[in-house]
């Protein structure tokens, strides 16, 4: 009986990320909108950009082949699946303990995988400009997560997002260099991995500074409608890892009844969308960097990880 | 009887390597030799897995009256030996099932046929060596046989070079295993294992026998930088044999390093495990980099085994460092880890290499930037080469990311380490390790993204066709061993424990009693992975996304040219190729790893001659090491030759003179 | 409470040295100065932390002088040398910022596998923070020696001084009188180190280092 009420639960959670995941990017945008005076997209505006997509004729290129058309579903499927995995309103779910944060840093390294794939294709030149400078992104933005998930790990004793959150809870933390740094390191490492200005921008199609929207650029109908899902879901697991690693009050444990859970819900809904109006904020505050900029950004992210990780193998004995 | 029923099966092999000698000429003499090296190696992987499964301590012994009269030849069957077995035959098994239908394509089957076999047996008898003597007289042979394969088609350019290298670095290799052996058989002389393992050498003895080991095995692995002949010879040889060159081949250099190393050396120190990390680590990086820079897909498979050996010694080195702190079990899981990444490169490569073997004979070309579009001409080997691109990647849910996940749990035990310089070292290491990770997965949809993806870049590609019936059995093979390994590793990691138990003394917890499959390698808090309920989620999710869009959304498909922001293009050339892909990360790694310099020259306007694009890169360790090496070597000899040509008289001096010498050494030792 | 005050003072000590590793990562010249102007307020904050903390109250001092001077004085300054020079350029590193960057932490984690056993006895405090330091000079080090820009010289050389008042605050016990003294010696290298970058600027119309090196020497 537990094990299906606690089933139900991790349903729900499914099933909570994919729908708040296309407001969080409403809010988002329309917050970038309104800082720069503008009236902005309403907020479900995304919703319906999904809903028209997806009932759109998808247009396949001659030369596309198989990879192309499953492309989008494994990649809204391993998204979906990692976004899943991150505590939102309660920690220590069923699921959370088949993975852990190296494998959620390992699923969205298959979505890039599947992603940059379908950039290539179709066999334009455009693909392959996103598709090559999505993996050099890549090679350095995922050395860099994972140093963070050591860093997180090193100090949990665990590398489980549950264990994590419940020990930064808990009283024995403090302020520690080690934190400041991972969490300007993650910092660093969602914005490029979300393709958010410093790194790419959203908004726009220009080859000059397209990285994502280049390798989506022959996708249409149901197709682009999972592939701008999974782009939803991403940000808003890397908010909910933020929020749940750093900001973890109001996190219910599992088993706590369904009121607990409710108000864990409340929290984490503040906790979004404040998190997205600081991005919004920075997003609108500081200009686009030249992609070989990107390189020395994320190097210095990876630094910070590293750094982190070395004063804490160091520190843990002083 | 496991241990007769091995040798009985290499004894087969052998018999049929003399049989092809002389019926190579015939033409159909292709299809039982590999029928049978499929027959003897498919029962002697049955045999090893079954003694590696049935638990308790299994070692049998038997002495051979061949070879040296005063030592015979030790043979030993145990678990290490058993798990290697495994993995040999596998790799033996899968090539020979391949073989069978690449082998019709062979041009030169007479200098072929007789040396898969005998390389086959040679792997198998090196593993079940239990004496200095006979294991490098079978390690000789080993190499012996892989060489005459990489010179089957030595007419083809730069095949006799790469041959010539890799008998040089076999031989060094060779000469520092035996400088290794003869320092732990010590002055009593005691060559078999047996006798070995009783003596306890020093600590600076046991020292100098994990460098010469570290030179000698790790050269033949592919450690940087003893790794220059691997992308040489591994391509150059048939298809097949590249596969077992580059997926048991070094998995054999690995058995000798920790048999070695873990068996016969005792306790070791900290430093070790500050080293062999080191090198790992290095390694990796440098193996990774290298692949990316390449076009040639066969030698960017080769590169990658660098890497690969690069996170295996990784986690040996790791053990080293835990089992000289007494964490015994801490090496256990280091130690797994890296056994149960020698089974899973093994699988991939060999996957990788095969599929690279297809398109070679479907098109004859190599060089990614005149392929293009294959998947639509060939989508059972695409398919076949995409799981594998994504099993070495390390993507879940496959095999290769179950062993990186536990050397990455293994490097997150190590802050327990006392010593300082492994205090730093480690997270250093971990940095690369998750470098090298990322960086692969880059190389792979190059690689993959290249040749199969996008349009035919040459008209060899546009006509390719099908790979034959079974190469394609032996490439799904291998898939499913790939999926099946993700899923349930488990099963892997506990058939994995006889051979840590054995070797330091301690095994990762038993994972059978799991529920729901999990695996738990250190303790339920700590960390935990579910591979099957992560591939259910997976596919579910995939599945009942497209059932619900498709019933109720829109299924509707049109082809049209590609959108391309409303430039059509015909031509095939404005694709992306190999060298555009890897430009950024070459300008942002290669610039600093290997001078990778640009450099670009435009004829001024009206001028209608081609743009050049010349990119320039520097291999370091050859221009620093090799190079000098070998200018020093022709210099000496240059100078020593001047002795073939001395009158009578100055030779009669030179006798003389050394009959004086001996006279006053005798005089002052007096 | 403890525990929360070596906490904040460890905060502060760490912060440092990611404001010099800010420093390292700087391109531009304005950038330059206003990160630097960050570091002496770090600084600033840290000590009048300690001051708190050790209740000594002439540490206060130390910490006003750390924020008129050099976080708002000493930047405005040079800004307006910056615009008087005519120099808006970016700064080159010598070798690429992500070796110059990979070699501070090879820096770091020198600096603390020198000073962690050596200071076995003292404190938990004293130690981090004096490792912290340490790391903090020789960041300011390699910036001197990692660009190729006077100003760029100038604010490392200066930055190396901050990493000195976090070892001596750290290490409880620094009289006013040397803060003093070493705050005024700072001041007068900087103006001599202005009016040559006058000089320089005025005799070669560039402060680029390059440049310079190939007009010492002799005349033919």
């Amino acid at each position: 009986m537990a094990i299906a009420l606690d089933s139900v639960v991790q349903l729900v959670q499914l099933l909570l990320v994919l729908a708040l995941a296309p407001l969080l990017t409403g809010y988002v945008r329309r917050v970038k909108a309104r800082l720069l005076r503008r009236q902005g997209p309403p907020l479900i505006q995304p919703y319906r950009d999904l809903y028209r997509l997806l009932r759109k004729e998808v247009v396949l290129a001659h030369t596309a082949s198989w990879v192309f058309r499953v492309a989008p579903y494994l990649i809204f499927a391993t998204t979906w699946v990692a976004a899943a995995l991150v505590p939102t309103f309660a920690s220590g779910l069923v699921f959370s303990y088949a993975a852990d944060m190296i494998v959620i840093v390992a699923l969205l390294g298959s979505a890039r995988f599947m992603l940059a794939l379908a950039g290539l294709d179709v066999g334009t030149s455009f693909g392959g400009i996103g598709s090559s400078r999505e993996m050099m992104i890549a090679s350095l933005a995922e050395p860099a997560m994972l140093m963070v998930v050591f860093t997180l790990s090193l100090l949990a004793g665990s590398t489980q997002l549950s264990s994590i959150a419940a020990f930064m809870q808990g009283p024995g933390i403090g302020l520690r260099v080690s934190l400041a740094l991972a969490l300007v390191g993650l910092i660093m490492v969602a914005l490029a991995e979300n393709a958010r200005i410093p790194v790419d921008n959203p908004a726009t199609h220009l080859e000059l500074t397209m990285v994502h929207e280049a390798m989506i650029l022959e996708y249409s109908g149901r197709h682009l409608a999972l592939i701008e899902a999974a782009s939803y879901l991403k940000l808003l697991l890397y908010l909910s890892v933020v929020a749940c690693v750093f900001v973890p009050l109001g996190i219910a444990e599992a088993g706590q009844g369904p009121t607990a859970y409710l108000a864990a819900l409340a929290v984490y809904v503040a906790k979004l969308a404040a998190g997205g109006f600081l991005l919004a904020v920075f997003e609108t505050a500081i200009a686009k960097m030249r992609v070989f900029r990107v390189s020395d950004f994320l190097g210095a992210a990876l630094m910070l990880g590293f750094l982190a990780t070395l004063l804490l193998f160091v520190s843990r004995v002083a | 009887m496991a241990l007769e029923a091995l040798l009985w099966c290499v004894a087969a092999l052998l018999g049929t390597s003399v049989a092809a000698v002389a019926a190579a000429r015939h033409r159909a003499a292709s299809a039982p030799v590999y029928g049978v090296a499929l027959c003897a190696s498919s029962a002697a992987m049955l045999v090893a897995g079954w003694s590696l499964v049935t638990a308790g301590p299994l070692a049998s012994a038997l002495l051979l009256p061949v070879g040296l009269p005063w030592l015979g030849a030790h043979f030993r069957l145990d678990a290490l030996a058993a798990f290697f077995l495994l993995v040999v035959n596998l790799g033996g098994a899968t090539a020979s099932l391949y073989g069978l239908g690449y082998g019709r394509h062979e041009e030169a089957p007479a200098r072929v046929l007789p040396f898969f076999p005998a390389f086959l047996a040679g792997m198998n008898l090196v593993v079940l060596a239990d004496d200095a003597f006979t294991f490098l007289f079978t390690w000789e042979f080993m190499s012996l046989s892989s060489w005459a394969l990489v010179m089957a088609h030595h007419r083809r350019p730069g095949n006799a070079a790469a041959g010539y290298i890799y008998l040089l670095m076999a031989s060094f290799g060779t000469l520092a295993l035996l400088l290794a052996f003869g320092l732990l058989a010590g002055p009593a002389g005691g060559y078999a294992f047996d006798a070995i393992r009783d003596s306890a050498p020093s600590a600076s003895v046991s020292g100098t026998v994990l460098a010469l080991a570290l030179v000698g095995a790790g050269s033949k692995a592919g450690l940087v930088p003893l790794h220059v002949w691997l992308p040489l010879a591994h391509p150059a040889a048939p298809s097949h044999v590249s596969a077992l060159m580059s997926g048991v081949m070094t998995k054999v250099a690995v058995y000798g390093f920790v048999r070695v190393v873990f068996d016969l050396l005792g306790e070791p120190s900290w430093w070790w495990g500050a080293l062999v990390p080191f090198l790992g680590g290095v390694t990796a990086v440098m193996g990774v980099l290298y692949a990316l820079m390449e076009h040639d897909l066969k030698r960017l498979l080769a590169y990658h085994t660098v890497e690969n050996i690069g996170i295996i010694f990784i986690g040996l080195g790791l053990a080293l460092a835990f089992q000289a702190n007494d964490m015994q079990g801490a090496a256990a899981l280091a130690l797994t880890a890296a056994l149960f990444h020698v089974f899973n490169h093994s699988v991939f490569k060999s996957l990788l290499f095969f599929g690279a073997g297809a398109v070679l004979v479907r098109t004859g070309e190599r060089d990614m930037e005149h392929l293009g579009g294959l998947i639509q001409r060939m989508p059972y080997t695409a398919f076949a080469f995409l799981i594998g691109s994504a099993a070495i990647s390390a993507l879940p849910p496959f095999n290769g990311f179950v062993s990186e996940w536990l050397t990455f749990q293994a490097i997150l035990l190590s802050p327990a380490l006392p010593q300082w310089s492994l205090k730093f070292l480690v997270p250093a290491i971990g940095a690369l390790l998750a470098l090298s990770a990322a960086l692969a997965a880059a190389c792979f949809v190059k690689a993959f993204g290249v040749t199969f993806l996008g349009r035919p870049r040459s008209q060899v590609a546009r006509d390719a066709t099908e790979a034959d019936a079974w190469s394609l059995a032996a490439m799904f093979v291998l898939v499913a061993l790939c999926l099946v390994a993700g899923i349930l590793p488990g099963y892997f990691i506990d058939a994995l424990s006889p051979v840590t138990q054995a070797l330091v003394g301690a095994h990762v917890p038993r994972q059978e009693e799991r529920s729901w499959l999990m695996i738990v390698p250190i303790a339920e808090s700590r960390s935990s992975y579910n591979g099957l309920l992560l591939f259910a989620f997976i596919a579910l999710a995939a599945l009942s996304a497209t059932y619900v869009i498709h019933r109720w959304a829109s299924a509707a498909t049109r082809r049209s040219p590609p959108w391309d922001c409303g430039f059509p293009d015909a031509s095939p050339l404005t694709q992306y190729t190999a060298g555009s892909f890897s430009q950024p990360i070459r300008k942002v790694f290669g610039s600093v790893v290997f001078r990778a310099r640009e450099e670009v020259h435009i004829p001024a306007p009206g001028d209608a001659g081609p743009r050049r694009f010349h990119v320039s890169l520097r291999d370091v360790p050859w221009d620093v090491l090799y190079v000098p090496t070998a200018s020093f070597v022709n210099f000496t000899a240059r100078h020593l030759n001047k002795v073939q040509f001395l009158t009578i008289r100055a030779y009669l001096s030179l006798v003389f003179a050394a009959l004086v010498v001996l006279l006053i050494v005798l005089a002052i030792w007096q | 409470m403890d525990q929360l005050a070596l906490d904040v003072a460890h905060m502060f000590a760490g912060g440092l040295v990611l404001v010099s590793f800010m420093l390292l990562y700087q391109d531009r010249m304005t950038g330059i100065v206003n990160i630097f102007a960050l570091h002496a307020l770090v600084v600033s904050l840290s000590v009048a932390w300690q001051a708190y903390i050790q209740h000594a109250p002439h540490l206060y001092i130390t910490a006003a002088i750390a924020l008129v001077v050099k976080a708002i004085v000493i930047p405005v300054a040079l800004h307006r040398i910056i615009v008087r020079l005519g120099i808006h350029r970016t700064i080159e590193p010598v070798v690429g910022i992500g070796l110059t960057m990979l070699a501070g932490i090879g820096l770091v984690a020198l600096s603390i596998m020198v000073m962690l056993p050596i200071t076995a006895e003292a404190g938990t405090l004293a130690r981090e923070d004096l490792a912290f330091a340490l790391s903090v000079i020789l960041l300011g080090l390699l910036m001197m020696i990692s660009r190729r820009n006077a100003v760029s010289q100038v604010i490392g050389f200066m930055s190396i001084e901050n990493g000195l008042i976090l070892a001596a605050t750290g290490a409880k016990g620094m009289p006013l009188v040397v803060e003093i003294s070493v705050a005024f010696s700072i001041l007068i290298a900087l103006i001599v180190i202005g009016i040559f970058l006058f000089r320089i600027r005025e005799r070669f119309d560039s402060v680029d280092i390059h440049l310079l090196h190939e007009h010492r020497g002799e005349q033919p």
